[in-house]
Parts: C-alpha cells; structure tokens; sequence
C-alpha cells in the first residue's frame, strides 16, 4: 500500500462526515451535508424574503436542540450509554448564565462564603462557567452511575436527572417552580447577541465546531476505545483497557456539550425554569438521537430538527400533537435503520 | 521446576453447592504450553477467569512472575502481559480485522486520551498492524468487518487480539471448540508457531489436539487437580483413566498404554 492509493482513502475519510463509512455514498452523503449548510447559512435570508422572521428564532432554537442532541449521541451513539437525565447538564448550563446573569445585572454577589463571587453579563466568562460546571455535574453523576450498566444506568440517571430537577424547583430565590428570566442577553465583543440574526449564526457556529470536535473524537484513540466499550466492554477489559475511566470522560464531554446548549438556550428564550430538567426533556433529547439516527454525528441534527418541526406545525391545528409523533417515531425507528440520517445519506455506514 | 511464571497456590472458589475450584496449585513454566484438560464440570474455565481476573477466588493466591496478582483487576493483568483469548469469540464484529488489531495494539502503547488525532493516522499503530495480521494469517482479511469472517477466522483474529500487545502469557479457553476439521487444522499450525513465542495455558476439550501441542498436562476433576505431568505420564495414568473410563470421545487417553 503506497502513495496516491492512501493518500486518496485518507481524502474520502477526511471528507467523509460520517465515521469511516462506506466509500460508495460518499458523494450522496457529502452531498447531503453540504445542502443542509447551505440551507442553514441561508436561513435568515430566505425568512427575511417570505417575512417570516419568526422562523429565525425557531431554526435558532432547533441548533441548540441539536447541539444537546450530538452530545447525547456522542455517548449514546458511540459509547453504547443510554442516559435518560442528559438534560441535567442542560439545565446546569441554563441556570449558571441566568443566575449569574441576573447578579451581574443588579450588581450583587452570587456568593458571600466562603469567598466573594460576583455576577457577571459578558458570555466569554459566562458560557464556559456553565460548560464546566456541567462537565462537573456529569463527573460526579457519570462516577456514580458508570458503575452500573444497561437498565441500572437508564433509571440512575433519570434519579440523578430528577434530583437537580428537584433542587432547582425548590430553589424559591430563584424562581423555584416557576423558573426565572434574564434580564437581558449575555454580552460577547464584537456580536451583538441581542440581533436574533447573529444570535442564530452564533448558534450555528456553536454547533458546528462542536460537530467538528465530535467527528474528530469518534475518530481519534479515545474515540476507539469508546467505541469498542460500545460493543464488548468485557473484551476491552481483557484487551488491557480500563473501561471505566474512559467512559467517564465520554460521558463528561457529552455533559459539557449539554452545558453549552442550555447557556445558549437561556440567551434565546431569556427564561429558564426547572422544566429544562426535567425527564421528559432528557427524552425528548433521546428522540432526537434515535429519530436522526443513532451513532451518526449529523443524524441528531435532522433528528432534532424533525421533532420541533413537527412540534410548531402539528401544534397548530391540535395541541395533542404527540398522537401523530408517537407513530410515526415507531415508523422511523422500524423502518429507517440509521434513522432519517440514514434514509437521506444512505445508511451503509459499518460502524455502530 | 526451572522458571515459573504463572502458579496458584490453593485456589478455591464455589458456587452454591458446587466447589468449582478445589484447592488448585497450578504451576506453568515459562516458555512451556500447558495444558489444562478435565471432563465437562470439572471446572476449567472457572479457573481460567480466576487467572484472568474475572473471577475473584474465595481464597488462595495467583502469582505471575513471582508477583502476587490475586487481587488486580482484569486490564491491569492484561497490561502485565496475561492475555486470554474467549471460548465464545469475542471480536468487534463492526470493526475490520485492521482496526480490531488496532484497538489491540492500542491497548498496550501509547496513550489513549488522545481526542483529535485519527487513530488510524498513528504510526504507532499502523507500524504494528500488518505483523500483527501476519502472525495469525489474516492479511488477505485486513479491510473485511470481523462479522464477515468464517469461524476459524474469527478465532484466528481473537488470538490475534490477544497477542497483539506481545504477551508474556497466553491463555487459551478451549479454542477447538466448534471448528471444523480445515479450521482446527490451521489453529494447531498457529498454536504451533506461537509455541516459540510465548508461554501458553491451553484449556481444551479436544484430546488429540491436547496431546499433540501440549508440553506438560494438568487433569482437573470436580474442581481438583488429580494429576499433573508430560503428555506420557497423563496417559498412563491410573486416576486419569478412571476418570475418563466410559467417556467415548476420548477413546485416545485409553489407547495409548
């Protein structure tokens, strides 16, 4: 094996979007994603032109769905662990910006023991508070719930999920129940988040680089010995790999993904509420994942994009839209084997 | 004995009522392959995992090279250099035969908290892959999903898995089991050449192959060792035979003496 032949391989498989998948629907598949960017880098455009502006907030609405969605499918998709409290880390990440955000406003502390901390209103402090402190969150529950496997992990996570969920509600000095609002949004240097149209291109930048960032880890070492834990921890073990350790860590970076979804959410609706939390969320994340296309990094994108669609339009004309969702979810996850990613892109990719 | 590299002193672990390892001192020379053999029950894989720490004993010590391991969990053993390869395959059937190789190889060097390189661009790992394949013969498979392999093959690729971090010592868990008669062919030839390389524990059910590789025998009966010692001695053995008498398929322990 020599020269131009590799050389070409590692061009389809930088190219190719998908992990490694078969060389034969590359061109559709690349064909796909591309439409798909095009298509969201004109968005604010084509509803500027139909006078729509409102589409603007809602496609802003849906990259962040999406962003919490590949974090999900970086450890459901890849890492074989499906956790039903993934929007814990959401909500962790919505409640630091609007906490802090709402100290900053009014200039007081957040804290007073053991040290003095005080608000703060600008993103670049803000957005990577609330990713850390989900990473932390996802440390501690993912330490504890990593001991555990297949229906345990499912039910641990959703107590964990509910515990936060819990906390904040009792939480009365911010909100409790009724959850609070920002004030204003965050401010970063340079864009002006308040503009819904840079708002929304910032979110598409958010989703994207974490797109990126994904695709290289599903690909690189660490990405392997996921992947490999996905399919036969037990041989892993064998083969000298302390599973343990590594599954943590992939279940930290999806928790930190979650933690940037929920900052961005907090600057797009400018309200949060323990709702963000709660069970049903995280499952609603996990549908995303599934309808998109499980172990696909764009799948969740689709995925996510599909469930508010259908959401805002079926919520029109009846407000139990979930009928119509529920069946045809069954159809998808029956008929679709990579989900609607899969149908679209061509679904032989031969990894899990 | 000359240079021990695996023994266990007094193993015993049960289950309920059952005592499927009784009192087990087992020693293995380096270099030797030793084989462990006994009727169904008498406890072989049992004591397989105990080595390989998938099992923890309810008493007794596990020394490899001298160590105490007794207590180390499985990948810590694995990093020791005391691999296994599984009864039931165990390969990652959505991978190639490369990059199951390759997560073999990764395994053992390097470090694996690397998040943005492509493991396949590693020169660590792509410099270790085709002796890999070669060892076991599966170059002409390198770029077939493990799920498209024969049965043989899949087994050829599970040892290689086992070998890909150059072990000290390999354990094997009854490798014949389910192969036809080409398929064992090829195994004996590679058990064969592994021989040289490496110490290996083989755990089998198949007398002929037993008797043909193996070094040194170990007889285990009801979770005991009943006796221990070169293919001839097994043979003319008087405890092995009983234990064995009216076991058809292994009309080969009989006709020996």
């Amino acid at each position: 094996m020599c020269g131009k032949n590799d050389l070409q391989k590692e061009l389809v498989q930088t190219i190719d979007p998908l992990v490694g998948g078969g060389k034969r629907s590359v061109s559709r598949r690349t064909l796909a994603i591309a439409g798909g960017a095009l298509l969201l880098l004109a968005l604010p455009m084509l509803t500027a032109m139909l006078d729509e502006p409102y589409l603007v907030t809602l496609f802003s609405r849906i990259l962040i769905y999406a962003l919490a969605a590949v974090s999900l499918d970086l450890m459901l998709g890849f890492g074989g662990m499906v956790s039903l409290g993934h929007a814990a880390f959401f909500g962790v990440g919505a409640y630091v910006v609007c906490i802090l955000s709402a100290h900053g406003f009014e200039g007081t502390p957040v804290l007073t023991r053991p040290f003095t901390v005080g608000g703060h209103e600008s993103a670049l402090v803000l957005w990577p508070l609330a990713v850390l402190l989900a990473a932390m969150a996802a440390a501690v529950i993912g330490a504890l719930s990593l001991r555990t496997s297949g229906m345990h992990f499912i039910m641990i996570t959703l107590a964990f999920a509910q515990m936060i969920y819990y906390f904040f509600v009792s939480l009365e000095a911010y909100g409790g129940d009724d959850g609070m609002s920002l004030f204003t949004r965050n401010t970063m240097p340079g864009i002006d988040l308040a503009d819904d149209r840079q708002f929304y291109y910032l979110c598409l930048a958010a989703l994207a680089a974490f797109l990126f960032f994904a695709h290289r880890l599903v690909n690189s070492r660490f990405g392997m010995v996921i992947r490999g834990c996905k399919e036969n921890e037990r041989r892993m073990k064998s083969l000298g790999f302390p599973t343990f350790r590594y599954r943590l860590v992939c279940f930290v970076i999806a928790g930190a993904g979650a933690g940037l979804a929920g900052a961005l959410i907090t600057n797009q609706t400018e309200y949060v509420s323990p709702g963000l939390m709660h069970w049903t969320r995280s499952g609603e994340i996990l549908v995303m994942v599934l309808l998109g296309g499980m172990g696909t990094l764009f799948g969740p994108v689709l995925g996510a994009a599909a469930l508010l669609l259908m959401e805002e339009l079926l919520s029109i004309y009846t407000e139990h839209w979930m009928v119509y969702l529920g069946p045809f979810l069954i159809l998808v996850v029956l008929f679709a084997k990579r989900g609607i990613y899969g149908w679209i892109a061509g679904g032989n990719g031969n990894h899990g | 004995m000359a240079d021990t590299l695996l023994s266990t002193r007094s193993l015993k672990k049960r289950f309920g009522a059952v005592q499927a390892t009784d009192d087990l001192s087992l020693e293995v020379a380096r270099g030797e392959l030793h084989a462990l053999i006994g009727p169904n029950g008498a406890g072989k894989t049992t004591a397989l995992n105990q080595l390989s720490g998938e099992l923890a004993p309810d008493s007794g010590e596990i020394y490899f090279e001298g160590r105490p391991i007794t207590h180390l969990r499985v990948h810590r053993r694995a990093r020791m250099g005391l691999a296994r390869s599984y009864q039931i395959t165990s390969v990652f059937d959505h991978l190639t035969v490369r990059e199951n190789l390759a997560l073999a190889i990764q395994a053992h060097n390097g470090h694996n908290f690397r998040f943005w390189r492509r493991a396949g661009a590693d020169p660590l790992i792509r410099g270790a892959i085709d002796p890999a394949m070669a060892r076991v013969g599966l170059e002409h498979r390198s770029r077939m999903p493990a799920a498209n392999l024969s049965h043989g093959e899949r087994r050829q690729l599970d040892v290689g898995m086992a070998l890909a971090g150059n072990p000290k010592m390999l354990l094997l868990d009854e490798p014949y089991a389910g192969m036809g008669p080409g398929g064992a062919v090829e195994l004996t030839k590679l058990i064969r050449r592994l021989k040289n390389e490496v110490t290996i524990l083989l755990v089998e059910h198949d007398m002929g192959a037993v008797f043909s590789l193996a070094d040194r025998i170990t007889v285990l009966v009801y979770g005991q060792a009943i006796a221990s010692g070169t293919p001839e001695e097994i043979r003319c053995n008087p405890a092995v035979r009983q234990a064995y008498l009216g076991d058809e398929d292994n009309n080969e322990v009989e006709d020996a003496c």
